[in-house]
C-alpha cells in the first residue's frame, strides 16, 4: 500500500494548495453534516453523506484540471464536486430540490450531481452505469486528439457489476485516458466487502485488463493525491488507464434511511472515527508548520459560514414550476 | 437513381452521413469486417479503424461507451448485432440514455443511434428473431424507428443520426434483401415520427410496421381481388413518437381498424395503437378494433413449420380483414 511521508512540496503542491485541499475536505464534511441535520429536521427526504471519504474524494479530484477533464461521480462524491468547483450552494440547492439546482432542477435525488460547464456529468442511481460513460468520453477525446482525462468514482460494490468489467476491458483494449477510482469503504450498504470479492485488493484486477492497479490508504490524502497525479499524468501522456483502489470507511450510515447498527459494530465505527482523514491531514499540516490553531479555526469558520449561507439561500430559493415536469424529455430547439 | 436493397440502403446512409459529418463514428461487434449482414461493408476502408470500431463483445459497454462519447463531440452509431442481444444494455439505454436529458434538466443530451436488426421469418430461432420495439417504445426519452423498405431505411437512418436524442433504429432483417428500390442520388431524409399510407383504401384501416407491412400489403391485394374489400395500409415507420394524426384520420374515414404486428399479442406496441383508436376515434368506429399478432410464446421457434405456425402471414391477415369487414 502506498503511504506518503513526504512533505506536500515533494508532490508538487504549494503550501496554498495543501491548505486548499484541507479546506475542501473540511467544507465537504460540513456540507454532508448539514444535509444530515436538515433531513432529520424534515427539510428533505433523503441524504447521502461523504463523511469519512474526504481524503479519497478530494485527493483524487485535486489531480484533475477542472472544466477540462471529465468527472463521473456517484452519490457519495460531494468532496469530488466541491473540489472541481461546485459550491456548497450548488449542493444545498440539490438537497432542497430547487428550480435553479444546477444538477437537475430538483428532478434527481440530492447528491446526484451534474454541472455541464465543469464537465461533471449527471449521475444516475444504478450502480456502475457511469463507468462506461467515462470510458466513452475518454474514447472520444483520444479519437479527437485532445489531452483530456476522464476520472470515474464508484464504491466497492460497483466492482461486482458487469458494467465495471466491460468498461475497464474496453479502456484497456483501446488504451484510453481514464482513471478508475474505487472508493473502497468496505460496505455496499450492509454487505461486507468479503462477500463482494474473493481478493484482498480489488486493484489486482487491473492486471487482467492490461493496465496498472494501485491500492492506496484512502484516508491519507497525500498518498491518494500522489496516486491520482501519477494516474492522470500517465493517462494524459497517452499511456492508458489506471485503477486506483482507495481503502477508506464511511463514518455514517449509507443514507438517512439506513441504520448501520444492523450490520457493523460500534467498536468498528469508533476505530475508524479515530482514523478520520481530516484530523489526520490536519495533524500532518500542523506537524509540518503549515497550519496553526488560528488558521484551522478560521477555515472551520469559513466552511460553516459558507454552508450557512448556502442553506439559507437554497431554503428560500423558488421551487420548480410543476408544469416544467413535462419538459426536457427530448431536445427543445424548436421551442426556444 | 441507384437501385438498392434495404441492407445496402442502410450501408449507404451510414457512408453518406460519415462522409458528411466527421463526428459520426460507428461502434459494434464485427462492424469493421462488414458486419454479419454486411450492413457496414466498406466503412472501415472509407473511414479507418478510428471511426469504424470493432468493440469487445459486450453490449452494455457498446451503448455505455457510445453515451459517453456522445457527450464529448462524437456522434455515435452503436450497432447491436441482433436485437435479441440488446438486453444486457437495457440499463444503459433505459436508465442512462433515455433519462440523461430529463434528469439533468436539459443540461446534457445524448445523440446516439442504436441500430439493430430485428424480427423473425429467417429461421432464427428464439434468439435471432425477437421484436423489441414495445419494450423501448414504452420509455420516455427514446425514439423508436422500425423500417422495412430501402427508401424508408435510408431516409430515417439519416434522420436518426442527425437527431439530438437517442434513437433505437430497428431494421427488419427479413426485409434486408426482400427487393430493390430506386433511391434518389441526392441527400434526402424522412422525419422521425411520420407514418406513411402505403396503400390507400376506403373500407378498413390496417395499421402496421416492419415486415408485417409487406404481408399486410399482400393481404390487402388478396381481399381487393377476391372480396372487393378496400384496405388502407398505414406503415407507422416510427412507433415513438407515434403519428396518431395519420392513424386517426384514416380510421375516421374507414370506420374500421385492424392493427397488425409481429411481436407477441400481449403488451405489443399494437396494443397501444388499439387503445388510442378506441379512446380517440370511438365515434367513428363501426366494428371492434382488432389485432393480429404472434401468440404469447417466445418468438420464434426454429423449425420452419413451428415458425410459420406462430407468425402472422398474409393468409392470417386476410382472414382478419374478412372477419372485420363482415361487421
Amino acid at each position: 500500500m502506498v503511504s506518503v511521508k513526504d512533505l506536500p512540496g515533494m508532490l508538487g503542491l504549494t503550501d496554498i494548495q495543501s491548505l486548499d485541499i484541507y479546506y475542501k475536505m473540511v467544507l465537504s464534511r460540513a456540507a454532508s453534516v448539514r444535509q444530515r441535520i436538515l433531513q432529520r429536521m424534515g427539510k428533505g427526504s433523503i441524504t447521502y453523506s461523504g463523511e469519512g471519504h474526504e481524503a479519497t474524494q478530494v485527493g483524487t479530484a485535486f489531480a484533475l484540471i477542472p472544466g477540462h477533464d471529465w468527472v463521473f461521480t456517484y452519490y457519495r462524491d460531494v468532496g469530488v464536486v466541491l473540489t472541481i468547483g461546485m459550491t456548497a450552494r450548488d449542493v444545498l440547492m440539490a438537497f432542497f430540490a430547487r428550480k435553479d439546482d444546477i444538477s437537475s432542477g430538483g428532478r434527481n435525488m440530492p447528491s446526484h450531481f451534474s454541472h455541464p460547464k465543469l464537465r461533471i456529468v449527471s449521475e444516475g442511481a444504478p450502480v456502475a452505469t457511469q463507468i462506461p460513460h467515462a470510458v466513452g468520453t475518454a474514447f472520444a477525446g483520444k479519437l479527437r486528439g485532445l489531452d483530456e482525462v476522464s476520472m470515474v468514482w464508484f464504491g466497492d460494490g460497483a466492482t461486482s457489476k458487469g458494467d465495471c468489467h466491460e468498461a475497464m476491458n474496453f479502456a484497456g483494449v483501446h488504451k484510453l485516458p481514464v482513471v478508475f477510482v474505487c472508493e473502497h469503504n468496505q460496505y455496499a450498504i450492509s454487505v461486507h466487502w468479503t462477500k463482494q470479492m474473493a481478493v484482498e485488493n480489488v486493484a489486482v484486477r487491473a492486471q487482467g485488463y492490461g493496465f496498472p492497479g494501485v491500492t492506496v490508504d484512502g484516508n491519507d490524502v497525500l498518498a491518494v493525491y500522489r496516486s491520482a497525479k501519477e494516474a492522470v499524468e500517465r493517462a494524459r501522456r497517452g499511456d492508458g488507464p489506471t485503477f486506483i483502489e482507495a481503502k477508506t470507511y464511511r463514518l455514517v450510515p449509507h443514507s438517512s434511511d439506513d441504520d448501520d447498527r444492523r450490520y457493523r459494530s460500534r467498536e468498528e465505527v469508533e476505530e475508524w472515527t479515530e482514523k478520520d482523514p481530516i484530523i489526520r491531514f490536519q495533524t500532518y499540516l500542523e506537524g509540518h508548520g503549515l497550519l496553526d490553531e488560528k488558521t484551522r479555526d478560521e477555515l472551520a469558520k469559513k466552511a460553516a459560514e459558507e454552508v450557512d449561507a448556502a442553506t439559507e439561500y437554497a431554503e428560500n430559493a423558488p421551487l420548480p414550476d410543476p408544469e416544467t415536469a413535462l419538459r426536457h424529455v427530448f431536445a427543445e430547439e424548436e421551442v426556444a | 437513381m441507384a437501385e438498392r436493397n434495404m441492407v445496402e440502403a442502410v450501408n449507404d446512409a451510414m457512408l453518406e452521413e460519415m462522409k458528411r459529418d466527421p463526428r459520426v463514428v460507428l461502434l459494434g461487434e464485427d462492424v469493421a469486417g462488414g458486419g454479419v449482414f454486411r450492413a457496414t461493408q466498406g466503412l472501415l476502408e472509407a473511414f479507418g479503424p478510428d471511426r469504424c470500431v470493432d468493440t469487445p463483445l459486450a453490449e452494455s459497454a457498446i451503448i455505455g461507451v457510445a453515451i459517453g462519447a456522445s457527450l464529448n463531440g462524437v456522434v455515435p452509431i452503436a450497432e447491436i448485432q441482433f436485437a435479441d442481444f440488446i438486453h444486457p444494455a437495457m440499463d444503459q439505454i433505459v436508465s442512462e440514455a433515455a433519462r440523461l436529458r430529463y434528469r439533468s434538466n436539459g443540461g446534457w443530451g445524448c445523440p446516439i443511434t442504436v441500430r439493430a436488426p430485428y424480427g423473425s421469418g429467417i429461421h432464427g430461432g428464439p434468439y435471432h428473431s425477437q421484436s423489441i420495439e414495445a419494450i423501448y417504445g414504452h420509455v420516455p426519452g427514446l425514439k423508436v424507428v422500425c423500417v422495412a423498405t430501402p427508401y424508408d431505411a435510408k431516409g430515417l437512418l439519416k434522420s436518426a443520426i442527425r437527431d439530438p436524442d437517442p434513437v433505437i433504429f430497428l431494421e427488419h432483417k427479413r426485409a434486408y434483401r426482400l427487393y430493390r428500390q430506386d433511391l434518389p442520388d441526392d441527400d434526402y431524409i424522412i422525419p422521425i415520427g411520420e407514418a406513411e399510407v402505403k396503400r390507400e383504401g376506403s373500407d378498413i384501416t390496417l395499421i402496421t410496421y416492419g415486415m408485417m407491412m409487406h404481408h399486410s400489403l399482400k393481404a390487402a391485394e388478396t381481399v381487393q381481388e377476391e372480396d372487393s374489400t378496400s384496405v388502407e395500409v398505414i406503415d407507422l415507420r416510427t412507433i415513438s413518437p407515434l403519428d396518431k394524426k395519420t392513424v386517426l384520420k384514416s380510421v375516421e374515414k374507414t370506420g374500421k381498424a385492424l392493427v397488425v404486428y409481429e411481436d407477441n399479442l400481449t403488451g405489443g406496441f399494437g396494443a397501444e395503437v388499439a387503445a388510442i383508436i378506441a379512446e380517440e376515434a370511438f365515434e367513428f368506429l363501426d366494428g371492434p378494433v382488432t389485432r393480429v399478432a404472434s401468440p404469447d410464446v417466445p418468438i420464434s421457434p426454429y423449425a420452419g413449420v413451428l415458425e410459420e405456425y406462430v407468425l402472422p402471414n398474409p393468409e392470417k391477415i386476410a382472414k382478419a380483414i374478412r372477419d372485420l369487414a363482415a361487421y
